[in-house]
C-alpha cells in the first residue's frame, strides 16, 4: 500500500474525444493515496469520457495518465487492469446470462486471481446480498443487485484505484444512502476511489476532495467541504 | 411399414449420424452466439479438415481417430489466424460484411482444394473401423460407434470447460457484454479468436470421425453445412443445448425418411422438419426469446 499522500494518479493535459469531436479539452486532475476524489458535472460534462480514457476504452488525443508512476495513456484496458486500476462503468455492465458468482470470479480473471476465493468471501461479506444469489443468474439481478454486482465484480480485481460512475444511478433513496456508505467504508480500509457523481451533495459529503467538469474541462476543484459552500457550485448544482 | 428391428436400426443410424452432426452444428452455434457470425465458411472448412486427416492416412499412415488431436489443434490454429487476419478484421459487426467475408472465404478455399487436390473423391479404408459391433438385435460399424461416443464425449468436455475454465466463462461473457468484459481485462479480440478457433476445432474433430465412413471431395462440405445450419437453426441460434438435440434430431429424421421414403425422398423429412420448427416455434427448440 502506498504511504498516504503519495500520487496514485496524475493526469496532465488530456484532450480526449470521440472520432473529430474533442470532448476534453485539456484536463488535469489527481488523486493521492487513501482519497476518496469526486467528479462531478451534469450530463454531457465529459465524465464517462474521461473515465473510458483512463480505463482504456478510448485512446485520448493528448495529454498524460501516470497511475502509480506509470504512463497509462493510450494504453489497453487489459494493461490498465493489470496495474490495479479499475473501472465500474454506469450501466453495471454485469455478464447477464453468467451467475452471480461466475461474474465475480471474472472480476479476477486479469489480476487477484491467486486471491479469488478468499476475494469472493470477502465481497459476500460486503454484500450478503450476492452471496445469497450466487447461483442465480446476474440478469435477473434488480438494479440495485446489479450495481452491488459490478461493485463487487471490481473490487474482486483487488484495484489501488477504483473509479465508480454514477454507482447512485437508478437506486432508491435508501440504497444510495447504503452505496455512499459503502464506499466510506471501502475508502476506510485503504481503497482510494474516483467517485463520478452527479449526486452532488452526498458526493462532497464522503469525498476528501473534488473537482468539477464542465464543458470537458475543470471548472472548479478544492476540498470537498470548501466546494461545498461554494456559491457557484451551489447556484448551479444545487439550485440554491 | 418396416418391422420394428428395422425401425430401431433407423433411429440408432440416425443418432450415430446425428453425432457429428452435433459437432458441426455445435462450432457453428459457438461462432454465432459469441461473435454474432453466422459463419458460411463452415463446410469449407470441414472439407479442408476431411483432407487433411485424409492426407495424414494416406500419405503417413496416420490413423484418423489417432489424428483427432492433431486435426483438430491444427483446424483451432487455422481457426484463430484466419478471425485475426481476415474474418474479425473485415467482419466487424456488419452483417453484409459477415456475409460476404465468410462466403468470400468458402468460395476462395473450395477453389483452391479443386485446384490442389482435383475434384476427384477420395476414400480411405480402414479396416478396424469397418468392423461391425454387436448392439442386441443390431450390428453397427465401429466407425458410427467410436463417432458417437468421441462426439458426445467431446461436446461434454467442451461444455464443461465452457462452464469451469476462466477462458470459457470469458466466451460466455463477452457474447453479452464486450465493454463490460474489456474492463475486467478480458481480451475481446483474442477471446472472439479463441471462440471461432474452437468453432473451426470441432470441424477438425468431425472430420476424423467422418473419413472413416464417408469420402471427401471439394464439395463435400456442402452437405454438412446445410444441415448444420438446419440443425442451428431447428435447436435455436446460439444455444448449446439446441445444438446437441437438433444435430440427434436431424440425424434420426434423415435416416428414417431415408427408411420410409427411400433415399431419393428422404431428406425431405429435414425441410420438413425444418419449416415446422420455423412456423411454429421460431426461436427455435432452445432459443432464447429475444
Amino acid at each position: 500500500m502506498a504511504e498516504p499522500g503519495a500520487p496514485i494518479l496524475e493526469v496532465r493535459g488530456l484532450r480526449a474525444g470521440y472520432g473529430a469531436v474533442e470532448v476534453l479539452r485539456g484536463v488535469d486532475l489527481e488523486l493521492r493515496a487513501g482519497e476518496v476524489v469526486a467528479l462531478l458535472g451534469s450530463n454531457g460534462a465529459g465524465k464517462s469520457t474521461l473515465n473510458n480514457n483512463l480505463s482504456g476504452i478510448y485512446r485520448p488525443f493528448a495529454g498524460s495518465i501516470r497511475f502509480l508512476g506509470e504512463e497509462i495513456a493510450g494504453a489497453p484496458p487489459t494493461r490498465i487492469v493489470e496495474a490495479g486500476l479499475v473501472h465500474v462503468p454506469e450501466g453495471r455492465r454485469v455478464f447477464p446470462d453468467l451467475t452471480v458468482r461466475e461474474n465475480l470470479e471474472l472480476g479476477s480473471y486479469r489480476r487477484g486471481r491467486a486471491a479469488r476465493a478468499r476475494n469472493l468471501e470477502r465481497v459476500a461479506s460486503i454484500f450478503p446480498r450476492l452471496g445469497e444469489r450466487a447461483r442465480q443468474a446476474a440478469g435477473t439481478l434488480s438494479g440495485g443487485e446489479q450495481q452491488m454486482l459490478a461493485i463487487g465484480r471490481g473490487l474482486m480485481g483487488e484495484p489501488r484505484l477504483l473509479i465508480l460512475d454514477e454507482p447512485s444511478l437508478g437506486l432508491s433513496p435508501l440504497l444510495v444512502e447504503e452505496m455512499f456508505a459503502l464506499v466510506g467504508r471501502l475508502n476506510a480500509d485503504g481503497l482510494c476511489v474516483l467517485l463520478v457523481e452527479q449526486n452532488v451533495v452526498q458526493s462532497l459529503a464522503i469525498a476528501h476532495r473534488a473537482y468539477v467538469l464542465e464543458h470537458g474541462a475543470i471548472a472548479l476543484s478544492g476540498p470537498a467541504a470548501e466546494l461545498a459552500r461554494d456559491p457557484a457550485l451551489r447556484r448551479s448544482y444545487l439550485g440554491l | 411399414m418396416p418391422s420394428f428391428d428395422i425401425l430401431l436400426a433407423g433411429i440408432v443410424n440416425g443418432l450415430a449420424a446425428g453425432a457429428v452432426y452435433v459437432l458441426v452444428a455445435v462450432g457453428l452455434t459457438l461462432i454465432y452466439g459469441v461473435l454474432h457470425i453466422v459463419n458460411f465458411a463452415h463446410g469449407s472448412l470441414l472439407m479442408l479438415a476431411m483432407y487433411a486427416t485424409y492426407f495424414l492416412f494416406a500419405k503417413a499412415g496416420v490413423d484418423p481417430y489417432a489424428a483427432l488431436p492433431v486435426v483438430a489443434g491444427g483446424a483451432f490454429a487455422l481457426g484463430y489466424v484466419l478471425y485475426r487476419g481476415v474474418v474479425g478484421r473485415f467482419a466487424h459487426g456488419k452483417d453484409e460484411n459477415i456475409l460476404l467475408i465468410t462466403l468470400g472465404l468458402s468460395i476462395v478455399i473450395d477453389n483452391l482444394a479443386l485446384f490442389l487436390f482435383t475434384g476427384d473423391t477420395q476414400t480411405i479404408d480402414v479396416a478396424h473401423a469397418q468392423r461391425m459391433v454387436e448392439f442386441g438385435p443390431l450390428f453397427l460399424p465401429r466407425a458410427k460407434v467410436i463417432a458417437f461416443a468421441a462426439a458426445l464425449a467431446i461436446c461434454a468436455a467442451l461444455g464443461l470447460w465452457m462452464a469451469r475454465s476462466d477462458t470459457g466463462k470469458a466466451i460466455r461473457a463477452v457474447a453479452k457484454e464486450r465493454q463490460g468484459a474489456r474492463l475486467v481485462g478480458i481480451d475481446v479480440d483474442h477471446v472472439f479468436a479463441v471462440s471461432y478457433g474452437i468453432g473451426i476445432a470441432c470441424l477438425g474433430a468431425a472430420a476424423c470421425l467422418l473419413m472413416p465412413s464417408f469420402y471427401v471431395s471439394p464439395s463435400s462440405g456442402h452437405a454438412f453445412v446445410l444441415i448444420a445450419f438446419t440443425t442451428v437453426v431447428l435447436g435455436g441460434m446460439g444455444s448449446f443445448p439446441g445444438a446437441l438435440a437438433g444435430g440427434f434430431a436431424i440425424g434420426v429424421i434423415e435416416s428414417l425418411g431415408g427408411l420410409l421414403l427411400g433415399e431419393q425422398l428422404g431428406q425431405i423429412g429435414i425441410s420438413l422438419a425444418f419449416i415446422l420448427v420455423l412456423l411454429l416455434r421460431p426461436t427455435g427448440l432452445f432459443g432464447a426469446r429475444r
